[in-house]
């Protein structure tokens, strides 16, 4: 026995301020930050440092992955280079030892950056949740530009201090160009 | 539900700009503009040109006389080339090493001019990456194809198979296998990532379904959002990091492929260098060969810029005179070191032997020619430019065919023989071009040949960028 519901304005993801600018963008959401939002993110065409330092991400976790990925493959390929060539399938060469490590060096480095460079990818786009075929705010006509030529905030409605109007107060004082809702 | 509150919003100026102090930008662009010069291209705003037909066709056919020459080669075996005994890998490892050496200038542009701080390197990184997959694609497949059994090419890999056989990891030619294997691999990872917010631009810019299909799958819902940027940035950063010591060490190791052995004027320690000097110097060559055609026939000409050529000439005259120190530098240890055996070489290969002229079109077309790049005039001309990268790219082929030829004159005049390529090995070589062409024009056609995110990101603050790249100084 299935009712239908009553059909429902969608739920709230948060809420969009477009900018012109990209100091526009930062300025805004320094000023988010500053009045107790940490619930938010921004958006913009190329990278900028600021808005992530405002947000709270001063360091990415890239570094400390590729770190251990190069040092896993690199100690793999050397250990498989001397299994190999070492142990399982020994070949005398004019009596040089089978243990020969400089000659190891070469694919030991090669395979370091192979995996370390490999790894940083792949982290990428696991830590970013990429490839990720639906996110609320492409429901917003607008939003198109940010791969354009403009800039956006989003401060979600998970923020503790959300509220549907006083944060759209707040934004409309940070002197954007429009304010959206982002249907989720 | 929109509220547009247009009132107080800071408003960009709309131009015209003054020019860029550097000469790196020019054509009055805005964040939008860039997009539609460049993504343009690629979404049919502007019809497809008829030099990219002429081009393309030109590649294509070329391309089937590789598909010719790998037919008949195996249905017949490498017997078809005039290779034999001494002079056993001939056209095979000239061409092999000729490609991988054009390649090497992408990375050295995307990666070490990034770690050096040259912002010049925006404009061309892009198709310049795309140049190093393609020349090392190229490349790969001509050790491939000299193996004889082509298909048996997975024993290079230590693959768990049956046969129990591993392997030889002390041979400089397995450490080739893993340093070119490894060398496309990131480059590709590299080209792929720095691709991935452009297809965000086209996915955005699409005007049929097909185009918001494909570029909207490949851009994998990247949406510009800080937390990803800052991860993206440290991770080209770092990318770039190991790419500048990988591409040593890959051109390195193709030279081990000779100085390991132990014959006369293979044998030395200055190869290593010389050989990546090399490799940086042929790949600016073909960084200009492509460059023009893009000015001409795309009217890049306001982001290529003329600083951008004339700064590829400079690039060329110094590692230019590196090469040509790396060349007297081998004259001289031979004579210095006394060693009968390295000097005879020597002789052989400049003056006694058959191929002495070969060894004269080398210091011609290498060093002589492209001492014209001192003249400021001549940097300045984008077609002499282009004819001194000509003259570039078949010195640095002599370079490698004089190296192989060596083995035609040993100290046992006995086992002396002569080595001449076939047509067939013409046709591979012309082929391989082909190839090279048609995926080029492909990418030129499908894939923003300049990066639209980094020449955003580039643009004076006046016109909406950040005047630099931020992962140059602050990637975190």
């Amino acid at each position: 026995m299935t009712t239908h519901a009553a059909p429902t304005t969608p739920a709230i993801y948060g809420v969009m301020a477009e900018y012109e600018t990209a100091d526009a963008l930062v300025a805004a959401t320094k000023a988010a930050r500053e009045a107790g939002y940490s619930h938010m993110d921004g958006y913009s065409p190329y990278a900028i440092g600021e808005v992530a330092d405002e947000l709270g991400f001063p360091r990415s976790e890239i570094g400390a992955i590729m770190f251990v990925g190069g040092l896993c493959g690199a100690v793999t390929g050397f250990l498989i280079q001397y299994y190999l060539n070492g142990i399982d399938y020994p070949l005398n060469i004019g009596g040089r030892p089978y243990f020969s490590w400089p000659m190891f060096i070469v694919i030991t480095w090669e395979l370091l950056v192979l995996t370390a460079a490999a790894s940083g990818v792949i982290g990428l786009f696991a830590l970013c949740g990429l490839p990720q075929p639906y996110h609320p705010v492409f429901n917003v006509p607008a939003f198109e530009r940010a791969s354009r030529d403009r800039f956006f905030l989003v401060i979600e409605a998970t923020d503790p201090q959300y509220d549907a109007a006083t944060t759209r107060t707040f934004l409309t004082g940070t002197n954007p160009l429009s304010i959206e809702e982002v249907p989720e | 539900m929109a509220t547009a509150t247009e009132t107080t919003a800071e408003k960009r100026p709309q131009g015209p700009f003054t020019p860029h102090p550097d000469g790196l930008i020019g054509g009055n662009h805005t964040l939008d503009s860039i997009g539609h010069k460049i993504g343009g291209v690629v979404l049919s705003e502007q019809p497809t040109p008829n030099a990219w037909w002429a081009f393309f066709l030109l590649g294509l056919t070329l391309l089937g006389g590789l598909g010719v020459a790998l037919a008949y080669l195996f249905y017949a075996g490498v017997g078809i080339w005039g290779i034999n005994v001494p002079v056993a890998w001939g056209f095979a490892i000239v061409n092999f090493v000729w490609w991988i050496g054009i390649g090497h200038a992408g990375t050295l542009i995307s990666a070490i001019l990034l770690l050096l701080h040259q912002k010049w390197r925006t404009s061309i990184n892009r198709f310049a990456e795309a140049m190093t997959i393609f020349a090392v694609a190229c490349a790969g497949l001509f050790p491939l194809i000299h193996m004889g059994r082509p298909w048996l090419f997975y024993w290079l890999y230590p693959v768990p198979v049956n046969f129990a056989m591993w392997p030889q990891f002390r041979s400089p030619l397995t450490w080739d296998v893993f340093a070119v294997t490894t060398y496309f691999s990131v480059s590709l990872m590299f080209w792929f990532v720095g691709l991935v917010p452009d297809f965000a631009v086209l996915r955005d810019a699409s005007k049929t379904r097909l185009q918001r299909f494909v570029y909207g799958n490949l851009a994998l819902g990247w949406r510009g959002s800080a937390i990803h940027w800052r991860r993206y940035e440290k991770l080209y950063l770092l990318l770039a990091g190991l790419s500048t010591p990988l591409v040593f060490s890959v051109h390195t190791v193709v030279s081990f492929d000779f100085a390991v052995a132990i014959v006369p004027l293979w044998h030395a320690t200055i190869f290593p260098p010389f050989f990546v000097s090399g490799a940086i110097f042929s790949g600016f060559a073909m960084v200009v060969w492509l460059a023009v055609p893009l000015r001409r026939v795309y009217g890049m000409g306001d982001l290529i810029t003329d600083r951008h050529m004339e700064l590829c000439g400079r690039v060329m005259l110094g590692t230019g005179l590196m090469v040509s120190y790396g060349y007297f530098c081998e004259v001289w240890m031979s004579f210095y070191s006394h060693s009968i055996y390295e000097w005879d070489t020597t002789m052989q290969r400049m003056w006694l032997g058959p191929y002495w002229w070969s060894y004269w079109a080398l210091i011609t077309t290498n060093t002589i020619i492209p001492q014209l790049l001192w003249f400021r005039k001549l940097r300045n001309n984008e077609w002499a430019l282009f004819a001194i990268a000509g003259s570039a790219h078949i010195g640095m082929w002599f370079e490698r065919y004089v190296i192989v030829i060596t083995l035609s004159r040993d100290q046992l005049p006995s086992s002396w023989g002569q080595y001449a390529p076939t047509e067939w090995d013409w046709l591979t070589l012309l082929g391989s071009v082909g190839l090279f062409i048609t995926l080029f024009c492909l990418f030129i056609r499908f894939l923003p040949m300049i990066s639209i995110t980094e020449m955003r990101e580039f643009l004076p603050q006046l016109q909406g960028g950040r005047d630099g790249h931020s992962v140059m100084e602050n990637a975190k």
